[in-house]
């Protein structure tokens, strides 16, 4: 059957099992658009490729499945080099589709020529420039592997307007065995004499942790995780890419450790004996100052990404392979061993937990409102599986904490890259892929600002979005470090409260806008917004600009230098 | 400009390693291997690159590491990681057999020559190419006597111009049942 290499990209899609992609079209990617109309394949229009990326990304995070986006040659393709970084950063597996001028025209600066693959080649696992379209099948089935398999990421194909143009004899895309990559051997099983020996570390540590990251989420290991807790009986943090993966209200679930992490999950890490490291890498925003980064703690080291191991923290074993295939073998390997007594230990961690809750000051009598408050009524008042997508800055570290997360996929954030404006696609391609579930975007106004336009893109596309803006009229996060590390003296970090007036930018994208400035309020305009389901909702929370994230580990000092909050320094 | 490269790897302090990389000799692959390295702030001191077998299908790159930069392990790590690389052969210093081709274009007159050509023949190196006001030489072997030659071409011959390839390298072949 001869078609075009349009077709053939578009059938190669659907045989990949893509349900939706989001995406952009224009001249290079023209070819590929026609056949859009009859595939069985959901397009969503965005309405700026940034957010095509970062919907394809919360799409994967909320589905486990690739996200797909496709755009335009030269603006198109670099308008979404970001999410590409994001989701390198994140190991989102993301399967990127652009245009490209014709062969003949690459490399002579024709009309919206870029070169993507040289651009994105540091921040994808791998990308392909198709010259012939005969190659459609196979390079898809290529990205689709490479994206999902070993440590997921972003992945692109760079197909040149003639090669989607040009007639192909269609064949079908090879199933992974038959895939022709040489260089490419993921690893799910780890080393048994490794596995044991780790075995042996967890059950004779008198102070261990469990130090949970992405890769017990990306690995859908959850189950196997919650097994390893209970035959351990170890305590556990769960970073910020992996809130989630073990019930918040489980005992043994100490919270989220690192820079803005709780008193009792950085403390623990700083004081144990030993480290089981699964899926996490050691991240700067965990570690604090390296050189003083749980100073007599072993370390067990699981990853799938074999150059993770050792690359920050030396690893006492290092152990390659797929989170939920290790856990699986290290609690059978645990089993029958005898355990140390972690009396002591959990009676240290009980009193830190006592003493050092997270907490914040209450708003006072007609005072404004608090953003912690706003997201423990969020969380009381939602569903039990609603998914929280929050945006990069202070509301991102109070949706972190204060939201309850009792199941993994429920959290959706932008954490190695820290993309501002991450929310509102994100949150958008999220319930793109589970729109029985309810979405709550948790946003900063700086944030919103950045790709609130995506919210046109959810109301056209039938995709009710909840937004809550956590509106302090700054760039918090940066005013906060202002505060505190450059003498109060603000630069460009106001924004306004009122400018933009987020009910009627709301209203004008088709969506409900509803402005809050008093405690009394809140619980009045979160049912307003539950009760909406046919269109996107934006809720503009009034929040005391004042407040800040505590606790604060400083950039670069150690995490025994925790700063708690000042309620509990005077208590101290 | 990395410091020059001096002695062989047995008795010159380990600061460079050698890699034997096995690509797949797609487009772009040698860019990827650079930009890993430009990216990681791993230092490269030298790189070869050709094809591996006769239907080019696969590429070996030979890379001396500045294994200061960067612990070994993670270069090979992160190479390892490109889809492109299929086998990494980290040859420590022992187990290299390494070679690497040196040109040299060397301006003297006709009549200043003798003592140049002796010099040639001693060294093993020939000369390729000869017009009034220079000659040009090649010598291959060990970088220890590439570098050797490079010396004494530097303290005679000060308008000179040298050209070297960087080393190729592979294991040594198991000598146990053998001579040394
Ligand atoms: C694209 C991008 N630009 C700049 C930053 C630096 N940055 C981190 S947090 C932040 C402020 C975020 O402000 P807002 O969205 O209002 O959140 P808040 O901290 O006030 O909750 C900035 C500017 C970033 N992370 N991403
Ligand atoms: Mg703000």
């Amino acid at each position: 059957m001869n078609i075009t290499g349009a077709q053939a990209l578009i059938k190669a899609l659907e045989q990949q099992g893509t349900e939706v992609i989001f995406g952009y079209p224009g001249g290079a990617i023209l070819p590929v658009y026609d056949p859009i109309i009859d595939s069985s394949i959901r397009h969503v229009l965005v309405r700026h490729e940034q957010g095509a990326g970062h919907m394809a990304e919360g799409y994967a995070q909320a589905t486990g499945r690739p996200g797909v986006a496709m755009v335009t040659s030269g603006p198109g393709a670099t308008n979404i080099v970001t999410p590409i970084a994001n989701a390198y950063m994140d190991s989102i597996p993301l399967v990127v589709i652009t245009g490209q001028v014709p062969t003949a025209a690459i490399g002579t600066d024709a009309f919206q020529e870029c070169d993507i693959t040289g651009i994105t080649m540091g921040i994808t696992k791998h990308n392909w420039l198709i010259k012939d379209a005969k190659d459609i099948p196979d390079v898809i089935a290529e990205a689709f592997y490479v994206a999902t398999t070993g440590r997921p990421g972003p992945v692109l194909v760079d197909v040149p307007k003639d090669v989607t143009q040009s007639m192909v004899e269609w064949h079908d895309c090879p199933t992974p065995d038959q895939l022709d990559l040489p260089g490419y051997h993921p690893v799910l099983e780890g080393d048994p004499e490794a596995i044991a020996a780790a075995a042996r570390l967890l059950a004779d540590a008198e102070r261990p942790v469990l130090y949970v990251g992405g890769g017990v989420i990306k690995a859908r290991a959850i189950e196997a995780l919650a097994e390893l807790v209970r035959v351990s009986g170890a305590p556990v943090v769960t970073t910020l890419m992996a809130r989630g993966a073990l019930p918040d209200s489980h005992p043994q679930n100490l919270g989220m450790p690192g820079m803005h992490g709780n008193y009792t999950a950085v403390t623990a890490m700083q004081q144990a004996d030993l480290l089981v490291s699964l899926g996490a890498r050691f991240d700067d925003r965990v570690t604090g100052r390296l050189d003083a980064f749980a100073p007599r703690a072993a370390i067990v080291h699981v990853d799938i990404d074999a150059a993770e191991i050792g690359k920050v923290r030396k690893a006492d074993v290092g152990i390659v392979g797929d989170a939920r295939h290790v856990i699986e073998a290290l609690s059978a390997a645990s089993a029958g061993l005898p355990r140390a007594d972690l009396a002591a230990w959990w009676a240290t961690l009980n009193d830190w937990r006592e003493r050092y809750p997270m907490i914040y000051e209450p708003a006072s009598d007609g005072g404004m409102l608090k953003p912690q408050a706003i997201i423990e009524k969020l969380n009381e008042m939602s569903p039990d599986d609603t998914i929280v997508v929050s945006g990069v800055g202070q509301h991102q570290m109070w949706a972190a904490h204060h939201w309850n997360y009792e199941h993994p996929y429920t959290w959706i954030n932008s954490g190695g890259a820290g993309t501002m404006g991450y929310a509102v696609p994100a949150a958008i391609g999220a319930k793109a892929g589970q729109p029985g579930r309810t979405v709550w975007a948790i946003d900063g106004d700086g944030c919103f600002q950045m790709t609130a336009q995506e919210l046109v893109t959810a109301r056209s596309e039938g995709i009710p979005i909840k937004v809550a803006i956590l509106n302090n009229s700054y760039l918090g996060m940066v005013r906060q470090w202002q505060e505190m590390f450059y003498e109060e003296r603000y630069s460009e970090v106001y924004l306004s409260q009122d400018l933009p007036n987020y009910v009627m930018w709301a209203e004008a994208m088709g969506c409900v806008g509803i402005r809050v400035d008093r405690a009394e309020d809140v619980e009045a305009a979160i049912e307003k917004a539950n009760a909406i389901n046919d269109r996107p909702v934006v809720i503009d929370f009034r929040t005391d600009a004042a407040e800040k994230v505590f606790p604060m580990v400083a950039a670069g000092a150690s995490n025994d230098d925790i700063m708690v909050h000042p309620i509990q320094q005077a208590g101290a | 400009m990395p410091e020059p490269f001096s002695g062989t790897t047995t008795h010159s302090p380990i600061t460079h390693h050698i890699l034997s990389v096995l690509v797949e000799n797609k487009a772009g692959v040698l860019a990827r291997v650079a930009g890993l390295f430009s990216r990681r702030a791993f230092n490269i001191y030298s790189l070869a690159v050709a094809p591996a077998d006769a239907h080019e299908r696969f590429s070996r790159i030979t890379i001396v590491v500045d294994a200061e930069s960067a612990p070994l392990e993670q270069v090979v790590g992160q190479l390892n990681k490109l889809i492109n690389v299929v086998e990494i052969r980290d040859l420590g210093s022992n187990e290299a057999l390494e070679r690497e081709l040196l040109l040299a274009t060397v301006h003297v007159a006709h009549d200043e020559r003798d003592h140049l050509l002796e010099s040639v023949a001693d060294a093993g190196a020939s000369v390729v190419d000869v017009s009034d006001e220079a000659v040009t030489l090649t010598l291959s072997g060990t970088p220890t006597a590439l570098n050797a030659f490079e010396a004494m071409l530097a303290q005679g011959y000060p308008s000179r111009e040298v050209q070297r390839t960087g080393r190729v390298a592979l294991p040594r072949l198991n000598h146990s049942a053998t001579q040394a």
